[in-house]
């Protein structure tokens, strides 16, 4: 024990002293060899429009680009071009309906071709295509025409005011792809150009040399990138499979990789693999919110199908607000973070946790767990438990709840905690677990999608792409419940409906200031959790990823992918 | 001999068989002993909750990662308690308390499933093996099952009968039959096949054809002259088939088809635990020992039996 | 024998296309969406115009004609056309997977060197272990052999790889630091030394996939032989004079058999696609874990292929073992 100490303290001094002087890590392209990144979700494809999993827009983000990126904090960087336009550098229109992007001059291609708008507006052209199936389509929605003004200038016009002009070409979802090597893949071809869909030419810092779908990524590094001295790794293998527990293995313990992406793994099983004292986990929060949804609308077996889980009939007891406040009211949301996520969750009552300008600091009130009060709240709402089984009712209805989330160990156990709290305040559970791709599953023919809710209370986290929670906050509206008419389709999962919130929206779609905007999705927010506590959020989940204490220059981003900075990546050590 | 002698001699020579079934099983020590750890499993997990009377599923968090009661004597500063001697979980949940009701699941699982499996296995093995024209039918139905995929038909079975049986016979008893039942049926093939051939190699031996040329009927040859020169295959299908059933539960629950998760069988503790195994090793190494242990047991009861059974063995 | 074996070929023609039906419709009921491992950032609508992208929006009975035309008549196409510089194909569309949108059958070619490197390599270690131990367990019963024998294949067979594996990973890569934990497919063996690496990388996976094999095999070559063992035949074999050797090696092998080959050949079929759990955990990413990728995902024309083609190695297997059962012991007549 004594020597495991001393030596933890010996890595610690060894992995601080480079720091001190990492700034000063310059060098040729090259210089620090190979690098080793491990995602236990292997990469299927390298083409970010044709799937839009974390594990391919990741990857790929190693080898395309977008013109600009958000960075750790949320705020947009430019990468292809010089300047992000905005309605004071005159980039976006006065009235909003365009933006302009101006190219950095004498960018290229990793073959060595200059990258000119018409790639850009190819780009476009291609995920718009209406038989292509692009993954990306929403970012480029209300978009009108791309155009070419000059060799380096795309003009996006859209079809109304767009408060939000940074679908198109922001962020990893949408980078730009080479209109010479994809001209040939448009609309339903795009699945057969199968070498262009696995080794994408792009302006990132490296280059694809063998790609093997769903298990492991080869690149080098580009001897075209922008900046002459990055990326300071030759060669890079990027391998997938697996699970987090191996992943976070090969990086913290053994020290085989020298990345490990997303390891949703319980804080004490990181916290003894770190002891190892060979790499470092670290975190940073997003806007990815662990919460319970609450079904407004009657899930029981009992009703016929086209009435059951729809608006025509309401909850029998969830439709009660106190029950709902209840319910919330018993969880102990620190306890919740501190097993299920340690220091990559914090306790939280918002559906939106960030950026800072869009989060609700005055909504706290069920960050403290009151078995008391809810119990009060139930008994003053006409629930008792009359009948002494330890469960209360109402006119004959037992508040008996079905929870259901997808499998996972960490929500089993936030279940299994849940279950025992809401027990306290006489509300009986019962458990369910479905297998995520049936959970998540979009299959109108599945009762057990999260879409179609089929049970009283389901878990799940959610987020939103970039910094703008607009498409987020609008997908609460009542044309977006999910039906038996929309194939179970829709986004209001909950069956939410309130026209004033549905208005408020449209006021949030027309509104341009920022200020404004901020207070209008506060209002939406506060909305949806502490006045009607439709959705009641649990965790605000960081994202936790590992390096090797090697590996410098990680700075760990929620907001786009990341492998965003890879190109500053270098090797600490004597290497050098 | 009239009627009435006929029987009492023939109820008479069975028990003495019967006892000396037992006599010879009884000179085999580890069928013995395979029995004793049964016996004594068996009641851990069915009397033992009555004794030790704690929840399986409740939480005490506070009094989380409590290790088993023996690590005060290697290390006098570890977190131990009467309270739970084989210590708590990640939760709070007391391990033993989990071993006793994940042993009753997993057994009562791992039984009804392997008997299941042997019983369907062991039908389309004989009937394909004797039955010429039952051959080819059986057998390509065999390849068809052996060829589905586990995974999406269990996710269909799942999503036609989850409902129904819940609705019948309740949450776990509803999804108990549907374990059950979804390892049975994907099970049997390969005792079907051994089975099978087996039994066409044996109907050419001599001591068929004599009872088949005294005029013996197809049931009774398959009772009294087919199926007890094919027990050792069986019982090795047997035994082999509990511990894949008490393991395929645990891959169950794993995907999200299996028994709800707080709902302890021995596989889940064990796969819940994997994780942790370095920091605890308490809590991989007593489910993982009673899964051994019990198929180990089986499997030397079927030794014992295998020769207790075999009048050639017996004489001797 | 031969006429059996042509009639069985033929007959394993429909069988083979009825099994291809049941397992689409299977896949077809099967609650699961190709999009569900997409984001939910992304909105249903958009979901729903990348599933009419894969050719969702036709019906099974549009999609399954076409998955058969594709593998049995555009897919060898290619593949002559790849071996002889033809072009019989002429750009016809070929089977392609939802997940990478590329060819399945490319995908698995490259998956078949790990998977013959690592699990077929498992299986024939486990059988070739297996068949002696059984023979020996049962030739000496309850001797000190016989028992550690039973032992350690009941025990071995009893833990899941999902704790044995992890456990290995544990002491060898982790405590140890000896041996790789994770599984470099991209290695080519050129020389001692990559060769070298190579058995380091293979042999954990090797070891726990042999430890089932063996455990299993070894029971039935066991039982079957002490079934033997006590035949009349034996007793009468020795009373001639022949050497042990020969009665135990010739004859009760031989007709002890039967069982052993049953089981061997069953195996055969899951070495591609069976050993998915510890393919995952050493991250072999072999046919198994390109099988459950494609179920999780599923990723509908890649589980078909798969499971077709094992369905065909299935069937051939059983034919095989059949006609070895008429070798091993010619009374069995099939005509």
């Amino acid at each position: 024990m004594k020597l495991k100490t001393a030596l933890l303290g010996a890595v610690a001094t060894v992995s601080l002293a480079p720091a001190a002087f990492a700034d000063a890590h310059e060098g040729e392209r090259g210089r620090d060899g190979q690098l080793n990144i491990i995602y236990w979700q292997a990469p299927s494809i390298l083409n970010p429009y044709l799937s839009g999993g974390t594990k391919d827009l990741e990857s790929a983000s190693l080898v395309v680009e977008p013109l600009g990126r958000y960075d750790s904090t949320g705020a947009m960087v430019p990468y292809l071009v010089d300047e992000i336009p905005t309605v004071a550098n005159g980039g976006v229109s006065e009235d909003l309906t365009s933006i302009t992007w101006k190219l950095t001059e004498g960018l290229l291609w990793s073959d060595g071709t200059p990258l000119t708008s018409a790639d850009v507006v190819f780009t476009a052209e291609y995920c718009m295509d209406p038989e292509g199936g692009c993954a990306q389509l929403s970012k480029f929605e209300g978009v009108e025409t791309v155009e070419a003004l000059d060799d380096l200038t795309v003009k996006v016009t859209f079809g109304g005011p767009q408060p939000n002009p940074y679908g198109p070409f922001m962020g990893g979802q949408s980078p730009i792809i080479q209109a010479a090597q994809f001209a040939e893949c448009m609309g339903a071809k795009a699945p057969e150009c199968t070498d262009a869909n696995f080794g994408p030419i792009g302006t990132g810092p490296f280059v694809v040399t063998d790609f093997r779908t769903n298990d492991v990524i080869q690149l080098v590094a580009n001897e075209n990138y922008r900046d002459p001295n990055k990326p300071a790794f030759a060669s890079v293998t990027f391998k997938g499979g697996g699970d987090a527990t191996a992943a976070g293995r090969s990086v913290l313990e053994t020290g085989e990789f020298d990345y490990a992406w997303n390891l949703q793994l319980a804080p004490d099983v990181i916290a003894s693999m770190a002891e190892a004292g060979v790499g470092t986990p670290v975190s940073a929060f997003g806007t990815l919110v662990e919460r319970l949804e609450m079904n407004l609308t009657d899930p029981s077996p009992a009703l016929e199908e086209g009435v059951r889980a729809t608006a025509a009939a309401p909850h029998p007891f969830l439709s009660d607000e106190a029950v709902r406040r209840a319910l919330s009211m018993a969880i102990d949301r620190d306890l919740l973070v501190e097993v299920g996520y340690g220091q990559a969750g914090r306790p939280t009552c918002n559906l939106v946790p960030g950026p800072e300008v869009y989060a609700s600091t005055e909504n706290t009130g069920c960050l403290v767990q009151d078995i008391e009060g809810a119990k009060a709240l139930l008994e003053g709402a006409g629930w008792v438990d009359s009948n002494g089984d330890g469960i209360r009712e109402k006119d004959g209805v037992e508040l008996r709840i079905l929870y259901q989330t997808s499998t996972n160990a960490v929500r089993q156990d936030f279940q299994a905690l849940i279950k025992e709290w809401w027990g306290e305040i006489g509300v009986e559970t019962e458990l369910r677990n479905i297998d995520a791709s049936v959970f998540f599953g979009g299959d109108p023919g599945s009762p057990d999608t999260f879409q179609r809710f089929y049970a009283d209370v389901e878990m799940y986290a959610n987020n939103f792409d970039g910094t703008d929670p607009q498409a987020y906050l609008s997908a609460y509206t009542c044309d977006k419940a999910p039906k038996p008419e929309s194939q179970w389709q829709g986004e209001n999962i909950n069956r939410f409906c309130d026209p004033a919130y549905d208005a408020m929206v449209a006021e949030l779609g027309a509104t341009a200031d920022q200020a404004e905007r901020s207070r209008i999705a506060i209002a939406l927010n506060d909305m949806l959790t502490k006045d009607t506590m439709t959705i009641v959020p649990l965790v605000d989940r960081g994202r936790v990823s590992a390096h090797a204490n090697t590996l410098g220059g990680v700075v760990l981003n929620t907001w786009d992918s990341e492998l965003w900075n890879a190109a500053d990546w270098y090797r600490i050590g004597d290497n050098r | 001999m009239t009627d009435t002698t006929m029987t009492a001699t023939a109820v008479e020579k069975s028990r003495n068989q019967w006892f000396d079934v037992w006599a010879q099983f009884r000179t085999h020590k580890g069928a013995v002993a395979g029995l004793a750890f049964l016996v004594f499993i068996t009641l851990f997990v069915t009397v033992g909750p009555v004794l030790w009377d704690v929840d399986p599923g409740k939480l005490n968090i506070r009094n989380k990662d409590v290790r088993p009661i023996y690590m005060a004597i290697f290390d006098s500063d570890a977190k131990v308690s009467w309270g739970s001697p084989m210590g708590t979980d990640n939760l709070g949940r007391d391990i033993m308390a989990n071993i006793m009701a994940g042993g009753r699941v997993s057994l009562a699982v791992g039984w009804t499933a392997m008997i299941l499996a042997v019983f369907i296995g062991t039908l389309i093995g004989v009937l394909a093996g004797y039955f010429k024209r039952l051959d080819g039918l059986l057998m390509r139905f065999t390849d068809l099952v052996l060829a589905l995929p586990l995974l999406p038909l269990l996710l269909v079975m799942m999503l036609l009968f989850r409902d129904p049986l819940r609705a019948t016979f309740g949450p776990e008893n509803g999804i108990f039959i549907l374990i059950v039942t979804g390892i049975g049926i994907t099970s049997w093939m390969q005792t079907a096949r051994i089975v099978r051939g087996d039994v066409m190699a044996l109907k050419e031996r001599e001591f068929v054809l004599a009872a088949r040329s005294i005029g013996t009927p197809a049931h009774r040859m398959i009772t009294r002259h087919l199926l007890p020169n094919v027990m050792s295959p069986i019982m090795v299908s047997a035994t082999l088939g509990l511990a894949t059933a008490i393991i395929t539960e645990s891959a169950l629950s794993f995907l999200g088809l299996g028994f709800p998760s707080d709902f302890p069988t021995w596989g889940k503790i064990l796969f819940d635990s994997v994780d942790r195994m370095t920091a605890f090793p308490e809590r991989v190494i007593w489910p993982g020992l009673a899964i051994s242990l019990t198929v180990l047991a089986v499997n030397y009861i079927g030794d014992g039996l295998r020769d207790a059974l075999d009048p050639r063995i017996r004489g001797q | 024998m031969l006429i059996y074996t042509i009639r069985r070929l033929l007959i394993s023609i429909p069988t083979l296309l009825f099994i291809a039906f049941v397992i689409f419709m299977l896949l077809e009921l099967a609650p699961g969406d190709p999009m569900a491992q997409m984001p939910l950032t992304i909105p249903p609508e958009v979901k729903e115009k990348m599933r009419l992208a894969l050719g969702l929006g036709e019906p099974w009975y549009v999609r399954f004609p076409l998955w058969l035309k594709q593998f049995f008549i555009v897919e060898p196409q290619y593949w002559i056309d790849g071996t002889f510089g033809t072009n019989f194909a002429d750009g016809a569309q070929r089977i392609i997977s939802f997940q990478s949108r590329s060819p399945v059958f490319e995908t698995i070619a490259q998956r078949m060197p790990q998977t013959l490197w690592v699990v077929g390599m498992s299986y024939v270690v486990g059988v070739l272990i297996a068949l002696p131990i059984g023979i020996i367990s049962a030739y000496r019963q309850y001797s000190v052999f016989d028992q550690a024998g039973t032992f350690v294949s009941m025990i071995g067979f009893s833990v899941p790889p999902f704790f044995s594996g992890v456990l290995l990973i544990v002491i060898f890569s982790v405590q140890l630091k000896w041996l790789p934990s994770i599984y470099d497919t991209t290695h080519v063996v050129g020389d001692w030394d990559s060769f070298l690496f190579q058995l380091r990388q293979m042999i954990m996976p090797v070891m726990v996939l042999a430890l089932q094999t063996t455990a299993q095999v070894s029971r039935y070559m066991r039982a079957s032989m002490l079934d033997n063992l006590g035949q009349d035949y034996v007793r009468t074999a020795r009373a001639k004079g022949m050497s042990e050797s020969t009665v135990v090696l010739k004859h009760v092998l031989r007709n002890s058999m039967i069982p052993v080959v049953t089981v061997i050949a069953l195996g055969i079929p899951s070495i591609f696609g069976g050993a998915i759990i510890t393919e995952q955990i050493f991250k072999v990413n072999g046919l198994g874990q390109l099988l459950i990728i494609a179920l999780q995902g599923s990723d509908i024309p890649m589980v078909m292929t798969i499971t077709f083609l094992l369905a065909v190695l299935i069937v051939m297997m059983n034919l095989i073992a059949d006609v070895l059962y008429g070798i091993l012991d010619p009374r069995i007549r099939y005509d």
